[in-house]
């Protein structure tokens, strides 16, 4: 098997480990791990700026929010995963014709 | 990269949505031309707007203590071209905004700039770039999923600077870079890491798709001519 998208993935999760365990212990009530989206608000109503236009509809809890958010990417995963496995299942179908032409004329 | 609801003067939501809305209506042609040409790229086309969905939905811890998350808009611009993302995008954007109070629709127009025209052009540009100097595909696509997913984090910094330049732009524009743009380094490293995989598992089962497509040349049948004998 390939081993160089396992190599790749554990990168990726040493990247977003690596942060985990430098400001371990501290959380967002000492203001770590916030959003950037949300840290940019506050820095705009710094300046005294109020929107003008609030969002139709807001997730009433994080529950919800977090509900949505695993949503999105479930939608997202499998359609990956049907598109792709299909396509894998193509491909091995192709290969075993392969070999049973090959086979043949042996 | 999400501007919040109500948070752009309307003057300027109103300069965004009219940059952002010829660029989607083209990428809408440009899908129906490319899918009527070849329909089976129809589930790539899928693909890349998943991708999109997932990438975008993972709110990841960086370095710098804060959260954000990748874009996913590298693997639709270099399969599709960039007007083709900017729809992919203008989908996950809606949804975000809708839904989860993300963005916003008076900042969609500033926000399908950033993350569905400036990423995906950049992104674009870097992979036709790197393909003509002669380095590999998957070198490739990872700098050009990374800066996709970097650039649209400065378009951010750079839309709000220009908005809120209080006191003064450059005094903005570093402030707003400070809080995007560093965030974002080690997560568009992590977008460029994943784009390479998916990228590379498709070149793998299907390299006949992105053949037509011109993702990747014809050169590349030293690789597999058992596939491109099939092809023919």
């Amino acid at each position: 098997m390939d081993k160089k998208p396992l190599v790749l993935l554990a990168l990726v999760a040493i990247i977003v480990i690596i942060p985990l365990t430098l400001y371990n212990g501290l959380g967002e009530d000492e203001g770590f791990f916030g959003g950037a989206d949300g840290a940019a608000g506050e820095a705009i109503e710094e300046t005294g700026y109020e929107p003008w236009f609030n969002s139709f509809w807001e997730p009433p809890s994080g529950e919800i929010e977090s509900l949505l958010f695993a949503l999105q990417a479930a939608i997202g995963a499998i359609i990956i995963g049907y598109v792709l496995g299909y396509y894998k299942g193509q491909d091995s179908e192709r290969n075993k014709e392969e070999n049973k032409k090959n086979g043949k004329r042996m | 990269m999400h501007i919040m609801e109500g948070f752009l003067p309307w003057q300027w939501c109103l300069f965004w949505y009219l940059i952002a809305i010829p660029v989607v209506v083209y990428g809408i042609t440009r899908i129906k031309k490319i899918t009527d040409k070849n329909p089976e790229t129809k589930p790539l086309l899928a693909v890349s707007g998943a991708f999109m969905f997932v990438l975008s939905s993972l709110k990841l811890p960086s370095v710098t203590g804060s959260c954000s998350h990748p874009t996913g808009n590298g693997l639709g611009a270099v399969l599709f071209g960039p007007a083709v993302a900017s729809v992919l995008a203008t989908i996950v954007l809606i949804f975000q905004a809708i839904l989860l109070a993300h963005g916003g629709i008076t900042t969609l127009g500033a926000n399908i700039f950033s993350m569905g025209i400036v990423g995906p052009v950049a992104a674009w540009l870097v992979y036709k770039g790197i393909k003509k100097i002669g380095w590999g595909s998957s070198i490739g696509i990872f700098f050009a999923a990374l800066l996709g997913d970097w650039l649209t984090y400065v378009t951010t910094a750079t839309q709000l600077s220009l908005a809120f330049p209080i006191p003064t732009f450059g005094e903005a524009f570093i402030k707003f870079m400070v809080i995007f743009a560093y965030t974002q380094v080690p997560l568009a490293i992590v977008e460029g890491l994943l784009t390479v995989v998916i990228f590379e598992y498709i070149m793998q089962l299907r390299p006949d798709i992105l053949r037509k497509l011109r993702v990747i040349g014809s050169e590349k049948a030293q690789d597999s001519p058992e596939k491109v004998l099939e092809v023919v």
